[in-house]
């Protein structure tokens, strides 16, 4: 959008993304070295507590087919409840809008149980689903997601300014074309803010819910069994790994999001 | 009175805010003729949009009724008989300068080719070149009501309620549009009820001119305006739209809004 603005040649542009990065990447530096030599070397910190960065890129190496399959059914798990408790949320957030009266008898009790720590459900859901079954931990994964993309979405289908929505009845528009043309597209800001949300809450969901069963190959098992063995490397690689995953889903989200609010201020004004 | 060829008949209408709250309109009654240019005008608050809003049914009256070409207000809504300029632009933000433009034509069912070419009329017509495809936040004020006016006219409605349209032009911008409405008015055979707080552009665009006095909002005076058609640069010269302006003015002052127009009196001297 810079039609007055002259454009800046490539090296200027180099310059700037460097400026823009550089901080960030020495403060990630930093933090390693903190990591590697600091605290082993200079405060003592034993290895069961936090084992030195390069013993975990060994672990990492290593044991790379255990934590990538384990990474692997983990993602599967997060990712299946995202979808399926984000899907339920928008579509059940569409019909609260559509019937106010249903909507608001119903609000209070969303927000409720948006409070309830949904983890400490994790070990009944094993009753529920079997102790190796994967979809106790979808289904924890998919009620984490749910109540805040619920929340969200509908918070932002109906708090749309009026004034909008007149000018579509002046064009006797249908409520769908309501829905269509207004509501949902000046929802999809909030929508995307509680997805960037859910995606690291299905993740949590995923692991913790390895934590009480499953299958055996699970990273949250990883994790736990490593522990046992007092392989403190592995399991702070699995941790790593998760971390990474964590970090991956959100960022793909947020691609997504920069891709479906392009026309959105936020996006446009930082380019 | 059934033979009538009001296009527009208000009979004892009146508009109460909230339960026992602010009395908005109260009594009112006027009937617009086919072709007819009427301007509502007054102080502030004096309900002006609020008509309009019940005039367009968006909003319903407490008291009394509107017809629209023979029909209820709502029925007139629904066969999308007029086409409506809110005192806010009212743009949607995802959809660009074109889009918005388009969007009663998509209502209305036209295909692509005919939608872009009328676009290409309006944003000519508004002279907004070179815009099209900018969202409107990147717009200033005064470009976002072109826009606005741009899509009210964009499927020549038979009666147009605009609301203060040019009141964030500037004064070059607004004497144009004045003469391009007058034009589309003239050849579209539309008619048009025009809400403004400037006595000099009442005069000049009317037909009418209803002079509104403070809450309640009634109807204090109606000042027919007998200059010749059509409207030119020289009609502001003439010693006929002085007399004119001046008993408007005075209209005014005898409802007691001397507070809010004597800043647009002298400014009407200067000119
Ligand atoms: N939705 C509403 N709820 C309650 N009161 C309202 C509402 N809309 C308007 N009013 C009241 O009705 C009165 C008339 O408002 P209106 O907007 O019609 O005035 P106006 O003549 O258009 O003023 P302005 O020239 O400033 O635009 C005001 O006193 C306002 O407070
Ligand atoms: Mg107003």
């Amino acid at each position: 959008m810079s039609t007055v603005e002259p454009t800046p040649t490539a090296t200027q542009r180099l310059g700037e993304q460097i400026r823009y990065w550089l901080p960030a990447v020495v403060v990630f530096g930093l933090g390693l070295a903190a990591w590697e030599w600091l605290l082993p070397d200079v405060l003592g910190v034993e290895e069961f507590l936090l084992p030195r960065f390069s013993d975990v890129v060994q672990a990492l190496v290593e044991e790379r087919d255990e934590l990538l399959r384990g990474a692997w059914i983990t993602f599967k798990e997060a990712f299946g409840g995202f979808v399926l408790g984000s899907g339920v949320a928008i579509a059940a957030a569409l019909v609260l809008a559509r019937w106010r009266p249903f909507g608001n008898a119903l609000m209070p009790y969303m927000i409720a149980a948006n409070a309830i720590p949904i983890i400490a459900f994790a070990p009944i859901t094993n009753a529920w689903f079997g102790l190796l079954s994967p979809w106790s931990k979808v289904t924890i994964a998919a009620v984490l997601c749910f109540f805040p993309v619920l929340v969200n979405t509908l918070r932002g289908l109906t708090s749309v300014d009026p004034e909008s929505v007149e000018l579509m009845r002046s064009y006797a528009a249908s409520e769908r074309d309501v829905f269509r043309r207004v509501r949902i597209p000046s929802s999809l800001p909030y929508v995307f803010s509680a997805l960037k949300v859910a995606s690291v809450l299905a993740m949590i969901g995923a692991v913790v819910g390895d934590y009480f069963g499953g299958s055996l190959e699970a990273l949250g098992i990883v994790v736990l069994s490593a522990v046992n063995l007092s392989r403190y490397s592995t399991s702070w690689a699995a941790i790593l790994v998760a971390s990474i995953m964590g970090i991956a889903f959100y960022g793909a989200v947020a691609l997504v999001e920069r891709y479906a609010l392009r026309w959105h201020p936020s996006v446009q004004r930082r380019t | 009175m059934s033979v009538s060829t009001s296009v527009v008949s208000i009979n004892g209408l009146s508009k109460v805010f909230g339960k026992g709250g602010v009395t908005a309109l109260q009594g009112i009654d006027l009937e617009v003729e086919r072709g007819e240019f009427v301007s509502l005008i007054g102080p502030s608050g004096c309900g002006k949009s609020t008509l309009l809003r019940i005039v367009g049914d968006i909003i319903a009256p407490t008291e009394g009724e509107v017809a629209v070409n023979g029909k209820p207000a709502r029925k007139a809504r629904l066969d999308r008989d007029y086409g409506i300029v809110f005192q806010a632009p009212v743009l949607y933000d995802w959809r660009t300068v074109a889009k918005n433009i388009a969007l009663p034509l998509e209502m209305l069912g036209w295909n692509r080719a005919k939608r872009a070419a009328r676009v290409r009329d309006m944003v000519e017509l508004v002279e907004l070149g070179g815009f099209e495809k900018h969202h409107p936040w990147q717009l200033s004020g005064g470009m976002q009501q072109r826009v606005s006016i741009a899509r009210a006219l964009s499927f020549s409605p038979a009666l147009l309620l605009m609301d203060e349209p040019f009141g964030a032009l500037d004064e070059m911008t607004r004497e144009r549009l004045n003469l391009e409405l007058l034009r589309i008015w003239a050849e579209t055979g539309s008619t048009v009820i025009f809400v403004t707080h400037s006595i000099s552009e009442a005069v000049f665009l009317s037909t009418r001119v209803v002079v509104m006095s403070p809450r309640p909002g009634r109807v204090a005076s109606i000042v027919p305006v007998d200059l010749p058609q059509p409207r030119t640069a020289a009609t502001r010269e003439q010693p006929r739209f002085f007399e004119l302006v001046t008993r408007v003015r005075e209209s005014l002052h005898a409802v007691g809004a001397d507070e809010v127009e004597e800043t647009l009196a002298t400014e009407d001297e200067l000119a």
